[in-house]
């Protein structure tokens, strides 16, 4: 059985001035015991996705279903077995780290010694914390109790929004280290991320934008299927460096990549452009040709 | 689900809750420290008794009737001689220090005029700024001359005298007790059941929490139960105050039966717990919820319950409006019951009243209640 199947979703939000359609005839599957992930920046309708499969929102128009069971008839069902955790800090701040789970657990139908062996590596790390508020830990410290609130019942599935958004680089890398151990442990993963450098964490991925999806596949195969030579560019002046490349004729694509601009080239010569960009009087650039991360497919797609 | 996970899903929530209200200072001291403040405020401070007002005198005549007059206006608990004024001009003067609020102007000769012409003048001049006070403190002066002159009436014995004879029942000190207790009971318990219950269950909206909660088996119907029996609890607590507070400081008592004045204010605090989770289903922000509490409902209530203004002297449309005030119904009931002494006979038609808008508020709140987002 496939653990979620969306089929032909779509979700318009009508405001006073314009009508904004959020998901747009999205279908997708995700196997059981699968990490999927859904990409893209805000506003692309991940969280929408989310609220449907976890029976907050209705749909406009399509079927959607949680492990055979259909989103709007059965919704009762599917609140029992599914864990979610909302993009924005969701539990009590004035509520302990042990209330919180224990407040959770129970409302779950379970207590914190049934399922502790499921959450125990996430809990290990907040243990020293258990008296503290909620309200007054850090940003990752937040996210693992979220994450194991959202686990204290074994839920068949696990629905994560933006999970690591606005935690630091060593939490998010734990976070992911946790997802594996879960996904080890049978249990599918539904995640979200703005994050590019998170995809390739994943089982397969599906590229969203727009309320649309670009792309669904493994992230390797998205990378192996960029098909172009990739270089990254890199001068002492940045930015005349950027509009000099876009005025290239032979410039296909060309972004602004942290401390590099990555350009691709409809004539792929890089002693061409390194001659160009000596007669536009630029001063020790770099020509190196690189691989294409997830974030370079990105930008190819939207285009 | 059974009965026994039901039972420790509510109490764990119901501890939540409380949790929630005891680590929040500010609000707690809200909750239990508003009724005492206000109901103090409300007995002593703002009344509309006057004891020991200011007056000042100007005494033309200066001879034993006036002596006696006036011994007999300051040996009242109402008034106190302020300052004896020496001519007319000052009188104004007097007024506009702001220190006495009437002035007592005797006529030259007033002795002999009493005697032999059997006629004699008294001018009472009171700042009309405050029509009501003023009211109140002229026909207390007139009734201490009346009675002087009953006195001298006693001594001559004239054929025709009519006796006015004056009894105020139920409250014969006229306190403004009486009025406040039950007012404040109306105003205190709609702020905490609707005010706090709303704004609980919009907070958790507002959070994100709700979020989880929906997503959770819990029952709908079981969250807003324990989301209410926090703020129950509660509002008995603070009618335990109020109660206490009104009998033993503010020298009230409770003159009918204490069951059915605590049965009467638990129907309506539930009708105030589900006006409140009314306005939880109609708004997303604590703001917003605050605010239709506040100016939805304080005004109201202190405009047209009946307790600052009585609802007879309104213009016909503002009568009308008054009777889907829940608290008007109340502060009726709670008068009967706690100064008047009426049992369930006579109160059970405001009963019946609350009783109906009570469900009217939940039959609407469970309606628009929202299983999804």
């Amino acid at each position: 059985m496939k653990a979620v199947v969306l089929e032909n979703i779509v979700k318009t939000y009508t405001t006073k001035k314009s009508i904004i359609k959020a998901v747009d005839d999205v279908s997708f599957s995700v196997e059981e015991g699968e990490i999927f992930g859904l990409i893209g920046p805000d506003g692309s309708g991940k969280t929408s996705i989310f609220r449907i499969l976890t029976t907050l929102l209705l749909a406009d128009k399509g079927n959607a279903r949680v492990l055979g069971y259909d989103v709007v008839k059965d919704w009762k069902v599917i609140r029992s077995i599914i864990g979610y955790m909302p993009g924005r800090f969701s539990l009590y701040q004035d509520l302990t780290v042990e209330e919180n789970l224990e407040f959770f657990a129970t409302i779950f139908n379970t207590t914190i010694q049934e399922n502790y062996n499921l959450i125990s590596d996430i809990y290990k790390q907040l243990e020293p914390f258990k008296t503290r508020r909620a309200g007054k830990l850090s940003g990752g410290m937040k996210q693992k109790l979220a994450l194991s609130c959202a686990l204290i019942h074994k839920p068949k599935i696990l629905f994560l929004d933006e999970p690591t958004t606005g935690v630091d680089p060593v939490s998010r890398k734990e976070f992911w280290e946790m997802l594996k151990r879960l996904k080890a442990q049978g249990i599918s993963i539904i995640v979200s991320t703005p994050y590019m450098d998170e995809a390739k964490l994943c089982d397969r991925i599906a590229l969203m934008q727009n309320g649309k999806i670009m792309k669904i596949d493994l992230p390797q195969n998205i990378v192996n299927e960029f098909g172009k030579n990739l270089y990254a560019v890199h001068s002492e002046n940045m930015f005349t460096l950027l509009n000099d490349l876009r005025a290239y004729p032979q410039t296909e694509n060309c972004f602004a990549f942290g401390e590099n601009h990555h350009l691709t080239m409809k004539e792929d010569d890089p002693n061409k452009l390194n001659d160009y960009l000596k007669s536009t009087g630029h001063n020790n650039f770099t020509i190196s040709k690189i691989e294409p991360g997830i974030e370079d497919c990105f930008m190819q797609l939207m285009k | 689900m059974t009965g026994k996970t039901i039972m420790k899903q509510l109490l764990t929530f119901v501890k939540k809750e409380f949790h929630h209200i005891l680590r929040d200072t500010r609000s707690m001291l809200v909750l239990l420290g508003l009724p005492i403040v206000q109901l103090l405020i409300f007995g002593f401070a703002i009344t509309n008794e006057t004891r020991n007002v200011n007056i000042a005198v100007l005494n033309n005549s200066k001879d034993q009737a006036t002596q006696n007059i006036i011994s007999k206006i300051e040996s009242s608990k109402y008034f106190d001689v302020y300052e004896t004024l020496t001519s007319n001009d000052q009188i104004e003067k007097a007024f506009k220090t702001g220190k006495i609020r009437v002035a007592v102007v005797f006529q030259q000769n007033f002795q002999n005029e009493l005697a032999h012409s059997n006629k004699a003048q008294i001018q009472i001049i009171a700042d009309g700024s405050d029509p009501n006070q003023a009211t109140t403190l002229i026909n207390y002066l007139s009734t201490i001359i009346m009675e002087y002159q009953n006195e001298l009436n006693q001594q001559s014995n004239l054929p025709y005298t009519i006796n006015t004879e004056m009894r105020m029942l139920y409250n014969p000190e006229l306190k403004g007790a009486y009025s406040s207790v039950p007012g404040v009971m109306g105003m205190i318990l709609l702020l905490i059941s609707t005010m706090m219950t709303s704004i609980a269950i919009v907070k958790e909206k507002e959070l994100g929490t709700m979020e989880i909660l929906l997503v959770s088996p819990m029952k709908p119907a079981l969250v807003i139960l324990s989301k209410v029996i926090p703020y129950f609890i509660v509002s008995l607590i603070n009618i335990a105050t109020i109660l206490l507070l009104s009998v033993f400081i503010l020298g009230m008592p409770i003159q009918g039966s204490i069951f059915l004045l605590i049965a009467v204010t638990i129907l309506y605090i539930f009708c105030a717990l589900s006006l409140g989770l009314l306005i939880s289903t109609i708004t997303n922000s604590q703001l917003a919820a605050m605010l239709i509490s506040l100016l939805g409902l304080m005004l109201p209530v202190v405009m047209l319950s009946g307790y600052a203004f009585p609802v007879a002297n309104m213009p016909l449309v503002l009568q009308v409006l008054s009777n889907i005030v829940p608290a008007k119904w109340y502060i009726i009931m709670v008068k009967s019951v706690m100064i008047k002494g009426i049992g369930i006979a006579g109160i059970w038609k405001e009963s019946l009243i609350i009783s109906g808008m009570t469900l009217f508020f939940l039959l609407i709140s469970i309606k628009r209640f929202k299983i999804r987002l």
